[in-house]
């Protein structure tokens, strides 16, 4: 079972707002998809066939990108060629 | 080379974003008119997701299937309406409003690439693209009467494609019928390099109506609990037609369908809550306020910006990948998921192609599937050709209740060519 106080730990570490209303509801609708999500007990761990996938690598070679005003262009807060981020500390 | 008019009225709430007049060039679609799903990046026109966290982003740039539709002349009329950031089946998850059936406004056209199939079914344009995670092309497609089609994943490039699960999405063709599908699928796949998943396997097939001797298995699962009966036996009705039409018809087994929802969606919240975590408000979308703390600016914006069920699936994603429940869920999505492509690869030894319905059900109606559990159910049938790479195809198929019912089409990995063939058939079929 998932409580309240869950709910509030992973939103936290999810960087997601939710408000008070929506805790309750939340909570109810988690309990029931990971009760669904218990399914995958019956799985074994690391079964199934090899996937065959491989890791795709290019060389690091200088291209030419985007100009630093069209990069910029969507952005809220800039300053120079910069983006303005809030506060870290 | 002109300019294509776009005035078309739009009742059903199809596009986001429209392009009044519409510059097209020269090539296989020169004035071809063509909507384009509003998760993809097009240069210098609005891409929203259907999320108001990027209301008014303008992308620098084009996205490689809107260079390559440029490049052949295509007209882009405009961007289509999604449930938010693909997540949903309804297309009543966007920011701008739901889009409708255009074969019963009362109901949904299914999605998330709804907007796309209801501007192709209510004649607005002549094609589409939409984007497959786990039935977003497919689910729309047989709700509102249209054929759609998910390619081999790999085939058509993801670079410019807004991503939330990378490692099941996939680009593809919607329209009115499969000759259309199979032109744009010729468009489509061309290697990109941009792409580290991109495949070099151009499509430059003309599809072939003759099945005969073609090997169609039919799983059970495909039939079983949840499924309608009104639209299983419609869909039988669509086997037989193949079986008619020189095909074997096989029944067949593919038991990790018990798990294989589970799977899908463990691996595409998993995937979200990484993907997501790119919407800050600081390169776009609604300033943040650069006088709070980087964590209390940034959880305020994304609580206003994204809608619930976005919300959900990060939060969700996020819990099945921290430390304690990592082993519980996504790893043992990962094995379930390895599973079903043994699943498959065991099924395409022995039949050409797989059939059964592309949906349980015919469209909900509007609100009806409010629960997000129940919502998700009704993805069963689509998700297991995302988890294994496979091309699948939704090509219309008779009606129950007045309401279109969509035959789907698996085939092996990259045998694209075939399903198309064998939709084909059907749709000739059909008509004669």
């Amino acid at each position: 079972m998932i409580s309240e106080r869950d709910v509030l730990h992973i939103a936290e570490l999810a960087d997601i707002g939710i408000t008070r209303e929506e805790l309750d509801e939340f909570t109810g609708q988690f309990n029931d998809i990971l009760d669904y999500f218990d399914i995958l007990d019956q799985v074994e761990a690391g079964a199934g066939a090899e996937t065959g996938l491989y890791n795709v690598f290019r060389d690091d070679e200088v291209v030419p990108s985007l100009p630093p005003d069209e990069i910029l262009g969507n952005a809220g807060e800039t300053e120079d060629d910069f983006f303005r981020a809030p506060r870290v500390m | 080379m002109g300019i294509f008019a776009f005035s078309a009225p739009d009742p059903c709430n199809a596009f986001i974003t429209r392009i009044p007049e519409a510059e097209y060039g020269d090539g296989k679609l020169a004035g071809v008119s063509i909507a384009v799903k509003d998760n993809i990046s097009t240069k210098g026109i609005q891409t929203t997701c259907g999320s108001k966290i990027l209301e008014g982003y303008v992308p620098p740039y084009d996205a490689h299937v809107v260079e390559l539709l440029r490049a052949e002349g295509a007209a882009i009329l405009g961007k289509t309406n999604m449930d938010e950031f693909g997540m949903g089946t309804t297309t009543e998850n966007s920011a701008y409003g739901p889009t409708l059936n255009p074969a019963d406004r009362e109901r949904v056209p299914g999605g998330s690439s709804g907007g796309s199939a209801a501007a192709v079914a209510s004649g607005m344009v002549r094609m589409a693209l939409g984007t497959d995670t786990g039935g977003s092309i497919r689910c729309p497609a047989a709700f509102c009467g249209i054929v759609g089609m998910k390619p081999t994943y790999g085939r058509v490039s993801r670079y410019g494609l807004v991503a939330y699960a990378n490692s099941l999405e996939q680009i593809g063709p919607m329209a009115a019928n499969v000759p259309d599908i199979s032109l744009l699928m010729g468009v489509l796949t061309c290697h990109d390099p941009r792409d580290s998943t991109s495949i070099i396997a151009p499509y430059t097939h003309t599809p072939d109506p003759d099945i005969h001797g073609l090997k169609v298995g039919v799983p059970e699962e495909y039939f079983g609990k949840g499924v309608d009966p009104r639209v299983a036996s419609t869909v039988w009705e669509g086997i037989s037609l193949l079986e008619r039409l020189g095909a074997e018809i096989i029944t067949c087994r593919m038991p990790s369908m018990d798990y294989a929802l589970a799977a899908y969606y463990v691996t595409c919240m998993s995937e979200a809550s990484s993907n997501l975590a790119r919407f800050d408000g600081v390169r776009y979308g609604p300033p943040a306020d650069p006088k709070k703390q980087w964590h209390e600016s940034f959880q305020e914006r994304r609580r206003d910006g994204f809608g619930k069920e976005v919300r959900r699936r990060v939060m969700l994603g996020t819990f099945a990948l921290s430390s304690g429940y990592y082993g519980k869920y996504y790893a043992k999505a990962q094995s379930a998921r390895r599973n079903v492509a043994a699943d498959f690869s065991r099924l395409f030894s022995e039949v050409d192609v797989l059939a059964g319905p592309t949906m349980p059900t015919i469209a909900f109606r509007l609100g009806e599937k409010s629960d997000p559990l129940s919502m998700y159910l009704s993805d069963i049938l689509t998700v297991p050709a995302n988890l294994a790479g496979v091309p699948a195809i939704s090509v219309p198929c008779g009606k129950v209740d007045g309401m279109p019912v969509g035959l789907q089409i698996m085939g092996r990995w990259c045998a694209d060519e075939r399903v198309i063939d064998v939709a084909y058939a059907f749709e000739e079929g059909v008509s004669a």
